[in-house]
């Protein structure tokens, strides 16, 4: 487990532009820092092989439709596109937040994020990722992108994040 | 730290026949009723029978004051007001002057203070109207440190003699206190009296925590904590804020704790390959048993004051719906039936109502309903409601709200369970996912 207190979060840093925060997951949604620290280079987003790539060029998130955890079209390809280059840099492992917008009570957030994060797990290992390379976590409604409490925020914030991770397995 | 060692000591007994009196006179308050003329009462500051008392001997007249205002139940009679004062404990009481400014009921009371930190309060009630005292003159010991706990049950016993209900004054809650920024909050656990006083920091900010759950004796509290980067339940004892994680499977996730009557069993949600369901675990031997095997989700579990049954949430109907089933896992039988969603019940401390949350045409609501789902009633709504706890004598509940926008935050709330007395507990930042302890001891 304690190999996340070292995770990096290769953050989009230009995608979506929102916060920039501290914390220990935080920075997959805000991003504003360097990787530093990370046990790993992030590279240039030229570089179809690097972390960055991953990040700004496939997307490491997906988005999800109000109570709904199921993939879209439009996240089948980001997935397709993460699964490609996680099967081309095998010494990558990932972490795969579920998040959730305000609009629901705690508990059921928690919930409700896990099977986010689990639905793109399975995608990813339906294309071919090794399920022992992937974890996945539920921040519920605990970690907005956006603050706003309007539909514009809370699609963005009905999220799956796919963040690298260096290092074996677990 | 608050281990305040109590006794209760009659004083003296002329009181007779007060029983009758607090049954049949005036000075009577049933709650059940419909709307409330709050009783006027009157305190005047206690008296301090020693040096060191005098300080202590006002404070606590107020907090009694404050904690008899603050139900909704009771007016207070300004000193300005007052005809004849109450200069000795023993004098006798002038009925006349207290009856002609229309105070129904007088508490008076004495503080002695030994000078080493142990100090003594008594005080007595009496039925104006009916010219007569109200139960028995009582006494308290307790430490200086201590003086609100004493003042608390001070006002316990007031409020339970007019009302004939168990009281919820010498309680605390514990909360998840909140600051910085909406993303990205830091959560710190605390606890407070149940009044806000009195607040001490459990855990610090450097992990999420989310609803703490105290045990049926008040000393340990059941948590969820992100310290491993992942949702995991804890338990932490109050009074030496020594925690330990919950041992589990590895690679599964863990919510919403909650303590079984017995204090040895914490039902909760446990979630693996995306799916949550509820399960028990004994705390001493670690055994873990499973309630539920549904692809659907099943969480904020809690039990019924017999320790008999589990009132949980599930949207295994296509929504979040309540359910009530045995203890031990088994059938469920769906409760909740109107308009909306419903989450987060709590199983009354009486037994014969659950409060929950409602989620209905982009509002939320505290409600509470019978456990056969019958007589449904809401008592707040706004933006965002949810989370509500139970005082321990069953007749508030306090819960989060959390205010909209981008500088939304959240704080606690308390509202009766007629729906009235909705007011705000203040703290300091933010607020959220109170647990209203029992009664202490």
């Amino acid at each position: 487990m304690n190999r996340l207190k070292i995770a990096v979060l290769i953050g989009a840093a230009f995608a979506l532009g929102a916060c920039t925060n501290a914390g220990r997951f935080d920075d997959a949604d805000g991003f504003g820092a360097d990787g530093a620290g990370a046990g790993f280079d992030v590279g240039s987003a030229q570089d179809p092989n690097s972390p960055a790539y991953f990040a700004q060029t496939i997307g490491d998130r997906v988005l999800f439709a109000v109570d709904q955890s199921s993939i879209s079209s439009e996240a089948q390809s980001v997935l397709a596109g993460q699964a490609s280059w996680l099967n081309n840099n095998p010494e990558f492992t990932a972490v795969i937040e579920g998040h959730a917008d305000e609009q629901g009570t705690r508990e059921y957030n928690l919930a409700l994020g896990a099977r986010r994060a689990n639905a793109v797990q399975e995608y990813l290992v339906s294309q071919g990722v090794a399920g022992t390379r992937l974890r996945t976590v539920t921040f519920g409604k605990e970690r907005p992108l956006e603050i706003c409490s309007e539909e514009s925020c809370y699609a963005k914030n009905r999220r799956a994040v796919t963040i690298l991770t260096a290092g074996g397995t677990s | 730290m608050r281990a305040v060692f109590l006794f209760l000591a009659m004083v003296l007994s002329l009181a007779i026949g007060t029983a009758s009196v607090a049954q049949d006179g005036p000075l009577r308050i049933e709650i059940t009723d419909g709307v409330i003329e709050p009783l006027p009462f009157a305190v005047p500051a206690f008296q301090a029978e020693s040096a060191q008392a005098g300080q202590l001997a006002a404070d606590i007249s107020r907090v009694v004051a404050a904690d008899l205002t603050g139900t909704g139940l009771f007016r207070e009679i300004s000193s300005d007001a007052f005809i004849s004062n109450v200069s000795n404990f023993a004098s006798p009481v002038q009925y006349a002057d207290w009856k002609a400014i229309n105070a129904q009921a007088l508490i008076t009371g004495a503080v002695n203070a030994d000078g080493q930190g142990n100090i003594n309060v008594k005080f007595r009630v009496y039925d104006v109207f009916s010219g007569a005292e109200l139960g028995n003159g009582l006494q308290f010991a307790g430490t200086a440190d201590g003086w609100r706990r004493m003042a608390h049950k001070v006002a316990d016993e007031v409020y339970s003699r007019i009302t004939g209900e168990g009281a919820y004054f010498d309680s605390r809650v514990v909360y998840v206190s909140e600051t910085g920024p909406k993303n990205d909050r830091k959560k710190r656990l605390a606890i407070m009296d149940y009044d806000g006083a009195n607040v001490q920091y459990l855990t610090d900010s450097s992990a999420i925590v989310l609803a703490p759950r105290f045990s049926p004796d008040g000393n340990r509290v059941l948590y969820t904590s992100y310290e491993t980067g992942f949702p995991r339940i804890y338990v932490l004892d109050v009074n030496n804020v020594g925690r330990r994680a919950i041992d589990l499977p590895s690679g599964t996730m863990s919510f919403a704790p909650r303590f079984a009557p017995d204090g040895q069993t914490a039902v909760f949600s446990l979630t693996t390959g995306g799916n949550t369901d509820l399960y028990t675990v004994n705390l001493a031997s670690g055994n873990l048993s499973r309630l539920t095997s549904a692809p659907s989700i099943e969480t904020a579990p809690s039990y019924s004051p017999d320790g008999s049954r589990i009132v949980f949430e599930s949207d295994r109907s296509g929504n979040q719906q309540l359910y009530v089933m045995p203890a031990t896992g088994g059938d469920a039988t769906r409760i909740s039936f109107g308009a909306g969603r419903y989450g987060t019940p709590v199983w009354s401390p009486r037994g014969d109502l659950v409060a929950f949350t409602k989620q209905n045409k982009g509002r939320f609501h505290i409600g509470v309903m019978r456990l056969d789902g019958s007589e449904e009633r809401l008592l707040t709504a706004s933006f965002l409601d949810e989370g509500p706890t139970w005082s321990p004598n069953g007749r508030v509940i306090m819960f989060t709200r959390e205010t909209q926008g981008a500088a939304g935050a959240p704080s606690l709330y308390s509202v009766d369970i007629s729906g009235r007395n909705l007011k705000p507990l203040r703290t300091e930042g933010g607020a959220s996912d109170p647990s209203w302890s029992p009664l202490q001891r």
